[in-house]
C-alpha cells in the first residue's frame, strides 16, 4: 500500500457484491486455496485450536516482514502472505505429527519426480 | 516476471509443498480432498460481505435488533443464520457523527469471515496494518474518506480472539427504504471502516 490503495480494486461505493465480484479474487493461485481449505477443514474437524495456528501465522509473518525489510526499502514488495500461511500450517502439521519434516520432504521429492505433463 | 530457471515444467515449491501436505493429511484420514473443495467453494461463492450487509440493513431498520447487535454481536448475527470460523466472538462497533471506527489486524490477518468473507489483499498488507494505527486519518484519506476534525477515530485491533464489524451510518437520504434495498447499499469497505456509505 505504499503507493496508496489501488482504487480500481477498491470500489468505495456500490452494492456489496458476492466475494467473486468484489473486484479482486479471493485466491491468486490454486495452491493458496488448497492450503486455506485444508486448514479450515482440519479446524472444523476439531483437530487443532485456532490460536495455535494463529500464533504460528503471526510468527511467520513477523519473520517474513523482517526478511523483506532487510532486502528492500519497499516494505510491501514481494509480500508473500499465503507463503506465511503455508509455513504456519507446516509447523502445525509437524507439531501434531501429521507431517514430520522427513515425511514431508519425501513426499515433495516424490511429487517433484513426476514426469512432465502428469495428470493431477 | 523473471524466470531464473527456464525449465518449462518447474513448479512453484509452495504448490508442491501444499500438495504434499494435502496428500499426507488425506492418507492419514484426517481430511478428504472433497472437504477441501467444499470449503474453497464456500468462501469463493457463499461467505462474503453480503452477509454483513444483511446484518447492517436489519440494524438500520429494526431498533431492537440494533440494540441486541451492539450488546452481543455474535448472538445477534447468529439470529440471521450467520456464523462459523473467525466469527465466534463478534463485537459490532457503531459509527456516529462523533465517532468513526475502523478495523485492522496489526499482527496478521484476523478478520470476521462469516460476515465479510476473506480479507482483501490490502487488509493483509504490512503497510495498512502498521499505518492505520499510527496515522488513521491519513490512511482513510487515501481510501477517499475524509473525516471531520471533530470526529474521533477509533482503531480496533482484531489480533486477539475478538473480531470486529463496523456498523456504518445510515445515509440520511434512505428514509423509508426497506431492508433489502438498504442491504444493497452496504459495502465491504464501509463495514471495515475505510469508507462511508453514500446514497
Amino acid at each position: 500500500m505504499t503507493s496508496g490503495p489501488d482504487t480500481t480494486l477498491l470500489p468505495a461505493n456500490g452494492p456489496a457484491a458476492p466475494p467473486r465480484a468484489n473486484g479482486e479474487l479471493v485466491f491468486d493461485a490454486p495452491w493458496q486455496a488448497r492450503i486455506f481449505g485444508a486448514t479450515v477443514a482440519l479446524y472444523e474437524a476439531g483437530r487443532f485450536e485456532w490460536n495455535d495456528f494463529q500464533q504460528r501465522l503471526i510468527a511467520a509473518i513477523t519473520d517474513h516482514e523482517a526478511v523483506i525489510e532487510a532486502e528492500t526499502s519497499d516494505e510491501s514488495s514481494g509480500y508473500d502472505y499465503w507463503g506465511c500461511w503455508l509455513d504456519a500450517f507446516r509447523g502445525l502439521a509437524d507439531e501434531n505429527g501429521w507431517a514430520g519434516a522427513t515425511t514431508l520432504h519425501d513426499m515433495e521429492h516424490q511429487l517433484e519426480a513426476r514426469p512432465a505433463g502428469h495428470d493431477h | 516476471m523473471t524466470h531464473e530457471h527456464e525449465h518449462e515444467h518447474e513448479h512453484d515449491p509452495r504448490a508442491i509443498r501444499t500438495e504434499a501436505l494435502e496428500r499426507l493429511l488425506v492418507d492419514q484420514g484426517l481430511i478428504t480432498s472433497a472437504a477441501i473443495d467444499t470449503i474453497i467453494e464456500r468462501y469463493e461463492t457463499d461467505v462474503g460481505p453480503l452477509n454483513g450487509a444483511r446484518v447492517v440493513a436489519k440494524a438500520w431498520t429494526d431498533p431492537e435488533y440494533r440494540a441486541r447487535l451492539l450488546a452481543d454481536g455474535t448472538t445477534a448475527i447468529a439470529e440471521l443464520g450467520i456464523g462459523g470460523p473467525q466469527g465466534e466472538k463478534m463485537v459490532v462497533v457503531e459509527n456516529t457523527p462523533a465517532v468513526h471506527n475502523v478495523i485492522v489486524c496489526t499482527l496478521c490477518s484476523c478478520y470476521p469471515w462469516p460476515v465479510l468473507g476473506l480479507p482483501p489483499a490490502w487488509y493483509k498488507d504490512p503497510a495498512y496494518r502498521s499505518r492505520v494505527v499510527r496515522e488513521p486519518r491519513k490512511v482513510l484519506s487515501e481510501f477517499g474518506l475524509t473525516l471531520d476534525d471533530n470526529t474521533e477515530v477509533r482503531v480496533w485491533d482484531s489480533s486477539a480472539e475478538i473480531r470486529y464489524l463496523v456498523l456504518p451510518e445510515r445515509p440520511a437520504s434512505t428514509t423509508g427504504a426497506d431492508e433489502r434495498t438498504l442491504a444493497e447499499l452496504v459495502t465491504r469497505d464501509a463495514m471495515i471502516g475505510v469508507a462511508r456509505i453514500d446514497a
